[in-house]
């Protein structure tokens, strides 16, 4: 209970109704909503804009699905360690979180910089932003502007992580803060699902 | 504060999620109408962010409002599409529709 509640039992409503372990959880939950709905908003212009066009390439064509498809892995793999880290505090593990949330960590690293390689090869190869020489220039507008909104998220995730993990490194992080990481994890899911998603819509399909 | 809920086998959904990417990447190279691809590859995606939502975010734990939050954007997406298509009929096709619709004079 908090300190709030007991100083003014009537007035303050006692815990979140959605998420009785704390206000913080629902508001991660209400935020990625929110975010889901940036993401929604571009795949759906991504789809009318290459419904609407006649020499769309067909992207697994341009782009490198073999290296993509272990990005997807990559993520999978660090959302795994993510709840193996999360499991380890809520137990009081401290030498758990902190070994599964630098996995976590270095899997965002890695994915990014599989990102910046993927960027780099198709840029050289003549993938341009506003024009490429597969067929509609929106194509490669489009796939920029969608991996890399979600390679911020990753970005932003990884800082994120990383500032528990110094946190964890200081002696600052105790069994106490589960419900920190319990948050912080939740971005971390909500950016592997979105990924899920790009690769389908943006690579696959 | 005692645990609401026993973890579930994490192990389980990591290996569905790796089946299901694999079958995805299988699925582009099969022999089959675009149509059923597209709609295979769309059942796939949304299973797998399912199973991410549902356990690695323990929607499936929660309580069911908070579900519905969760759900609210798909929902929302999925009108925006349909919002959307009223623009695919009235935007010609950049070569074979430029001839056949030519843009109508301004008139203001």
């Amino acid at each position: 209970m908090s300190q709030a509640a007991v100083l003014h039992p009537e007035v303050e409503p006692v815990e979140s109704p959605l998420t009785p372990e704390s206000w913080g959880k629902l508001g991660m939950w209400i935020f990625l909503a929110g975010d889901a709905m940036s993401f929604g908003a571009l795949l759906a212009g991504y789809g009318a804009l290459r419904y609407g066009s006649s020499d769309w390439p067909l992207p697994s064509a341009v782009l490198g699905v073999g290296l993509t498809a272990f990005m997807t892995f990559l993520l999978i793999c660090s959302s795994v360690t993510m709840v193996l880290a999360l499991a380890g505090i809520q137990r009081g593990d401290l030498a758990a979180l902190r070994k599964f949330l630098a996995l976590t960590i270095l899997g965002g690293v890695m994915f990014l910089g599989m990102q910046v390689y993927e960027w780099t090869h198709l840029i050289h190869d003549g993938l341009g932003l506003t024009s490429n020489r597969w067929g509609a220039s929106l194509f490669g507008t489009t796939f920029f502007l969608i991996t890399g909104f979600h390679g911020a998220h990753v970005t932003g995730g990884v800082v994120y992580l990383s500032t528990y993990l110094v946190r964890s490194l200081l002696g600052r992080l105790n069994q106490g803060h589960a419900n920190e990481i319990e948050i912080a994890a939740l971005y971390w899911h909500f950016v592997d699902l979105v990924w899920i998603l790009v690769f389908t819509f943006v690579y696959l399909l | 504060m005692a645990q609401a809920h026993k973890h579930p086998n994490y192990f389980a959904i990591f290996w569905w999620l790796l089946a299901l990417t694999i079958i995805e990447v299988g699925v582009i190279y099969m022999p089959l109408a675009r149509v059923l691809i597209a709609i295979l590859l769309v059942g796939l995606a949304l299973s797998k962010a399912c199973l991410v939502a549902m356990y690695f975010m323990h929607l499936k734990f929660e309580r069911t409002t908070l579900g519905l939050i969760a759900v609210i954007p798909l929902v929302l997406c999925v009108l925006f599409v349909f919002a959307l298509l009223p623009d695919h009929a009235a935007t010609p096709h950049q070569t074979a529709g430029a001839a056949a619709a030519p843009a109508p004079p301004p008139s203001r």
